[in-house]
């Protein structure tokens, strides 16, 4: 028991970084879509800096810069230039992809370096937690860290109300001097930074090594889990963990259910997909509204000004 | 954009003007490709030249790789053509892949279980394929009026629906004879293959379906009240629905639409190309329909021309992949590129343009679902 959630946490890591990142970018006001194509560029360049340099945290840095890189262009096409966030998001969606396979070819199947165990002392020998929590290593551990500091950040500072402020009510918060673009530009690159990570927490640390689809289909789940969290970092990495237990279900329903084998693996997405329509729906809602505290828990609203250009003029 | 476009100023300079700076918009972003293009290439030591006129003699070189692009370029024109509808009504329909997949598999079913001479068989696996995609697309649309859910998550969820099923039937109930296998299903009686010219894999039915889907796509959104309306809705739903237009029939209108031309494009990938139900059908096409839709600035006009233009980057880069062992990804960092670059430009231009004329809200159009 401990061991199967200890490798769900293990496994659901790299989610929980981009979901906290992309959560942070949507908080400030804008959809970073290109995650898709981010995770994938960013493991292989994660990878390819780990493999040359023979040091993990190299990987790590070089795939956070490939995060900050996209989230800046989708960030000054969004800002500067006012376009379509989707659009552009889209696009670079696709591009990254075919850069990551392009630029990767020489990295295939190569074994290489990987983040070290590192139960941490006194902790790990907690009954239960410690062996599901702490006996993990600095990438997952890291992960903890995320989530807590963005919860703080966003809930208990200043600057995390001034973030909500900017993506919620821009026009207040530019009113009340809050440089809105300028502060839009910051949270959209911090959470690129993140879901950066995200690829390299892959591609050094869950699955080990680069192959073409090696993170297919995980950007798009990412942005999912956004939604299914209500915009709620605590929400969003739960939502991961959630999406990692049901991909460890259906790898051990795999061995049972040999005429679903093929299909199982893909299970987990489409689930996860049609968890948001029972969290839209509409009987629902009417049940969120009755009873607040259910609400708080289970349903969620977009910031109002997400996906909205600002004009400070 | 079409006449009653506001912008077109009566003064001959203007014009002028004008012209000049969709030139610049086009220009300026091609010359930028082409030179991101050539940057790559020699990041890799690859000859720049001869990498280029490996993928044009790839693409085009002959009339084998004539077809091929031309069959590249029917599942394109028909994607885009129906991505034209659900952009003209604001929505992002990412459920175009599986809408694809839908109607492959579809005419996949008529084609294994419908006994019958090519003449009977071929309509009625096109018919099916429209109608199978036709059917997913509704289901998006549906999940968007009825559950609330934002079409790009009900689509993205329903494609992965789509290849599950797909993914079922050619390792279950549709196997091959003797094993399973992830390389499709069994081949279909030649009865329902599509004819091709020669020892060429160009399929003129299909190139005839694909013209005649680009050319009503482009009538309808140019000259019908349907159309009109379609945009009425894609502009803003709230006044479109005070104006008394039944804003979720035209959302269920409009994917099905797309949908229906999406499956066509299947059911053609399946009986025209690979004769099986592969479990990779859609080859993709779906969301490079996207990309064409985009780099045409959601006009139908530019629909046909940019489709083949990426057609033969696809066809031409696996050219590239034989000849000087370059991952034939180059093709899709060509495509990405070279919309990347128009997308910016054309946002580049708007800004300048609203900083002369000092009006501050000349934003371009906003395509969210809401």
């Amino acid at each position: 028991m401990e061991a199967t959630l200890a490798s769900i946490v293990a496994a659901a890591t790299p989610l929980v970084y981009a979901a906290v990142g992309e959560t942070i970018g949507e908080l400030a006001g804008v959809i970073n879509l290109s995650l898709e194509g981010t995770i994938m560029l960013s493991a292989m360049t994660g990878f390819a800096a780990a493999f040359v340099s023979g040091n993990v945290v190299v990987g790590y840095l070089a795939a956070a810069g490939v995060g900050m890189l996209l989230a800046a262009i989708v960030a000054f096409g969004s800002i500067r230039l006012r376009l379509n966030q989707i659009a552009i998001g889209f696009v670079l969606a696709l591009l990254a992809v075919q850069l990551a396979y392009f630029f990767g070819t020489s990295y295939v199947r190569q074994p290489g370096p990987q983040v070290p165990a590192l139960p941490i002392p006194l902790l790990d020998s907690i009954p239960f937690f410690g062996q599901v929590l702490f006996k993990q290593n600095l990438s997952v551990y890291g992960s903890y860290m995320a989530i807590v500091g963005a919860y703080v950040f966003v809930y208990k500072t200043r600057r995390g109300l001034i973030l909500r402020g900017i993506g919620e009510r821009p026009e207040a918060a530019f009113a009340r001097g809050i440089p809105v673009n300028r502060l839009r530009y910051l949270y959209t690159i911090v959470g690129g930074a993140l879901v950066g990570i995200a690829g390299a927490a892959f591609s050094l640390d869950v699955k080990l090594g680069w192959y073409e689809g090696l993170t297919r289909n995980f950007g798009w789940i990412a942005l999912a889990i956004v939604i299914f969290g209500g915009w709620h970092p605590v929400r969003a990495a739960f939502g991961a963990y959630l999406f990692g237990a049901l991909q460890t279900a259906a790898t051990k329903l795999q061995p049972v259910l040999t005429g679903l084998s093929q299909i199982l693996p893909l299970m987990p997405f489409v689930l996860m997909i049609f968890a948001l329509v029972l969290v839209n729906l509409r009987v629902l809602r009417g049940v969120w509204d009755r009873h607040p505290a259910l609400r708080r828990v289970l349903g969620g609203e977009p910031p109002a000004g997400l996906g909205v250009v600002f004009h400070p003029e | 954009m079409s006449l009653s476009d506001p912008r077109r100023g009566p003064v001959a300079g203007a014009r002028a003007r004008e012209l000049a700076r969709r030139a610049g918009s086009l220009l300026l972003p091609l010359a930028l490709s082409l030179g991101v293009t050539l940057l790559i290439l020699m990041l890799v030591d690859a000859p720049p030249v001869e990498s280029l006129r490996l993928l044009w003699r790839g693409s085009a070189g002959s009339p084998g790789k004539l077809a091929d692009t031309f069959m590249a370029w029917v599942p394109l024109a028909l994607a885009g053509a129906g991505l034209v509808v659900t952009f003209a009504a604001g929505l992002w329909n990412i459920g175009v892949e599986g809408q694809i997949v839908a109607g492959a598999i579809a005419a996949a079913w008529v084609a294994r279980d419908v006994p019958g001479p090519a003449a009977v068989l071929i309509p009625l696996t096109m018919a099916a394929g429209i109608f199978g995609g036709a059917l997913w697309g509704l289901v998006a649309a549906l999940l968007k009026t009825r559950g609330g859910v934002n079409e790009i998550f009900g689509g993205l969820g329903l494609d992965f629906v789509a290849s599950g099923a797909a993914i079922y039937l050619i390792m279950g109930p549709w196997k091959r004879q003797g094993v399973a296998s992830t390389s499709g299903t069994d081949l279909f009686r030649p009865e329902a293959w599509l004819p091709t010219v020669g020892t060429t894999t160009l399929v003129p039915l299909a190139a005839a379906l694909s013209v005649v889907a680009v050319v009503l796509v482009y009538l309808l959104m140019r000259g019908t009240m349907f159309g009109l309306r379609l945009k009425a809705v894609g502009r803003n739903v709230t006044s479109a629905r005070l104006m008394g237009i039944p804003t979720d029939r035209y959302v269920l209108a409009a994917f099905a639409v797309c949908g229906a031309l999406a499956g066509l494009a299947g059911a053609i990938q399946a009986t025209g190309i690979h004769h099986k139900l592969i479990p990779s059908i859609s080859g993709g096409f779906g969301f490079l329909g996207i990309l064409v839709v985009l780099l045409a600035g959601f006009r139908a006009a530019w629909i046909a021309p940019i489709a083949l233009f990426f057609a033969g980057v696809s066809i031409g880069s696996t050219q590239l992949q034989l000849r000087l062992n370059l991952n034939s990804a180059l093709g899709g960092i060509i495509q990405g590129v070279l919309v990347l670059f128009v997308i910016l430009a054309g946002g580049w231009q708007q800004r300048l343009r609203s900083r002369r004329q000092g009006e501050p809200g000349a934003s371009s159009a906003e395509a969210e679902g809401g």
